[in-house]
């Protein structure tokens, strides 16, 4: 069942810059040009495109802190903007660059407030906060004003802060900016389990391809406005003309080897790159390799989306 | 709208503690009001050693005038600070999007937030300049205890008064970017008709007259005078009438604001 329904949304905002002297000029921007899409429960979708290409607006008026210039937009059965006060109890925000926290006082006081403002029961409370806590390795860190925490630290406070009154429905804009490897594993592991144990809705903006890579079954790809691309990763690869990468290093050194399916991009001494498409199995190369070749060693690299990304932009 | 005073109990109590963190800030603004105090009960003795009974106050009067004032300037945020910068601040940084998505209206949430912070102020950087203030100077204090008990309302409603003005003034930050400039002239406007630097009583006429029109005074003379009227009846009651008219006046302008504020943002975009 869609617990998202985004029928032909469009937004555009007016920019008004200066013309001459006095004069202002009007411009018409159109942020969001005719979307449309559908999430289902339980699906974690990345929501990708270059900076300024709608992603925000989109999630905005998902949220209901703007209206669409026109088309239809349901989350859970409610029209956002009208209702927001009552879908801001169903769904659950995360800004990456800001804070829902209070700045000046214990993460717990913050958790408490929330938890007020969002009328949680108290037994629901202390369950789901025993739970946020563990699963967020927040216990250190209850008693420390929020000013104080790190930034990845202040990140987990927040995430934990969204879920407190068991939003369905989780919105994440770049959750892991900023943050070292470390934090962004451990949160993105942290999502996963949210969503495979609550079968909580997940969807997240980022510019880090390693969040989609890692939480994501769906990749949406947003540009100047429109939706260029939504499906799976692996589709995703088909549509870029995405290339997986067969390193070998061979005995001796050679003229570029012969291998149906691929081409080789590199030679360097022994060692070799033959690429093929990412959506074809490595299996035969691998076999067709050891059997005319002598093979030292062999390795497989994936496709960056970064590149596979560039390549749909390219094409688009 | 469901009544939920728990709630604003906890925000306010949030409030109150935010700013109780902060011992050494509290301890300098404690020692900045007395020393302030001090300075201007001295101009005082002289001004009314050379005009006895200035606009019908007796000197000792006047001194308790100047330390009641002191005692207000945090409470009801004379100079301006707090809720206006947070405010503008937040819309200014796009973090009012998150206030926005809380399922509690703004207006109400910044006022108990306001409202712990205000009784914070006014236990501490009000009572301990006044205390230092009696020990230092002959002051006029009430013999009733019912006046003392009028009298904090008149400074609960002046709490309000001062929440109203700077709410609205915070709002701003939704059409101008900067309010920065704004917020000077009110700061001036405030502390002078508010009868923080002079009391209204020795104003001119027609000065006077203006002052009475304005919010301002709800502030800090109104409060004096409720403690320095010593009654509780004919003179005092239009008074704490006055405060609770400006206060229902500015919420509500604080109210349709917030929502003209909010449809800008949500249809506009900001």
């Amino acid at each position: 069942m869609a617990v998202i329904e985004v029928t032909d949304l469009r937004r555009t905002f007016v920019v008004r810059s200066k013309g001459g002297r006095l004069r202002r000029e009007r411009r018409e921007v159109v942020a969001v040009d005719g979307v449309s899409f559908g999430i289902d429960a339980g699906e974690v979708v990345g929501f990708i495109g270059p900076n300024g290409a709608g992603k925000s607006t989109t999630i905005k008026m998902l949220t209901g802190i703007l209206v669409p210039t026109s088309g239809r937009l349901h989350v859970d059965g409610l029209d956002p903007s009208r209702r927001r006060t009552e879908l801001a109890r169903r769904i659950g925000v995360v800004f990456g660059h800001r804070s829902g926290l209070w700045w000046d006082l214990p993460l717990r006081d913050s958790f408490a407030l929330l938890a007020r403002i969002y009328d949680v029961p108290r037994d629901r409370y202390r369950t789901n906060l025993a739970t946020l806590v563990e699963l967020l390795d927040l216990a250190p860190l209850l008693d420390v004003p929020v000013r104080q925490l790190s930034l990845g630290q202040r990140m987990r406070g927040d995430i934990a802060a969204a879920l407190l009154h068991d939003p369905p429905i989780l919105y994440l804009d770049e959750p892991t900016i900023g943050l070292d490897l470390i934090s962004k594993a451990r949160l993105r592991d942290f999502l996963r389990d949210l969503n495979a144990e609550r079968g909580t809705t997940i969807m997240l903006t980022t510019h880090d391809l390693v969040d989609i890579e890692h939480i994501c079954r769906r990749v949406m790809v947003i540009d100047a406005g429109r939706l260029v691309f939504d499906g799976d990763l692996t589709a995703l690869q088909r549509v870029g003309g995405a290339t997986r990468t067969v390193v070998v290093d061979l005995e001796t050194q050679l003229e570029p080897v012969r291998v149906p399916g691929t081409t080789v991009t590199r030679v360097e001494g022994p060692r070799q790159w033959l690429s093929f498409p990412a959506h074809s199995s490595a299996a035969p190369i691998v076999s067709a390799l050891a059997a005319a070749y002598d093979v030292v060693d062999l390795s497989i690299q994936e496709p960056a989306i970064e590149d596979v990304i560039r390549l749909l932009y390219a094409a688009g | 709208m469901t009544p939920r005073v728990g709630l604003y109990a906890a925000v306010a109590t949030r409030g109150f503690r935010r700013y109780s963190t902060y011992r050494a800030a509290t301890l300098a603004g404690i020692f900045t009001n007395t020393v302030f105090g001090v300075i201007i009960a001295y101009s005082f003795i002289a001004l009314w050693d050379q005009r006895p009974s200035l606009g019908g106050y007796g000197q000792a009067q006047a001194l308790t005038f100047v330390w009641v004032a002191q005692a207000l300037i945090m409470p009801v945020g004379l100079f301006s600070g707090g809720i206006v910068d947070e405010l503008s601040d937040r819309v200014r940084s796009g973090a009012v999007a998150i206030d926005l998505h809380r399922p509690i209206p703004l207006l109400w949430w910044r006022f108990a937030e306001d409202a712990g912070r205000a009784a914070y102020h006014f236990l501490t950087r009000g009572l301990a300049p006044v205390l230092v203030g009696s020990l230092l100077f002959d002051l006029a204090w009430p013999q009733r205890v019912s006046t003392y008990g009028v009298f904090l309302i008149a400074v609960a409603l002046a709490i309000g008064v001062g929440f109203g003005i700077r709410f609205l003034l915070g709002l701003l930050a939704f059409w101008v970017i900067d309010v920065r400039g704004f917020v000077v002239m009110l700061t001036i406007t405030q502390v002078f008709f508010s009868g923080m630097v002079l009391p209204l009583v020795v104003f001119p006429d027609a000065l006077r007259t203006l002052a009475e029109a304005l919010p301002f005074r709800c502030l800090v003379q109104i409060p004096a005078d409720v403690l320095l009227h010593e009654d509780t009846g004919t003179t005092v009651l239009p008074l704490l009438g006055i405060q609770l008219l400006w206060l229902v006046a500015l919420l509500v302008a604080g109210h349709l604001l917030t929502g003209a504020a909010v449809r800008k943002v949500v249809v506009q975009g900001g």
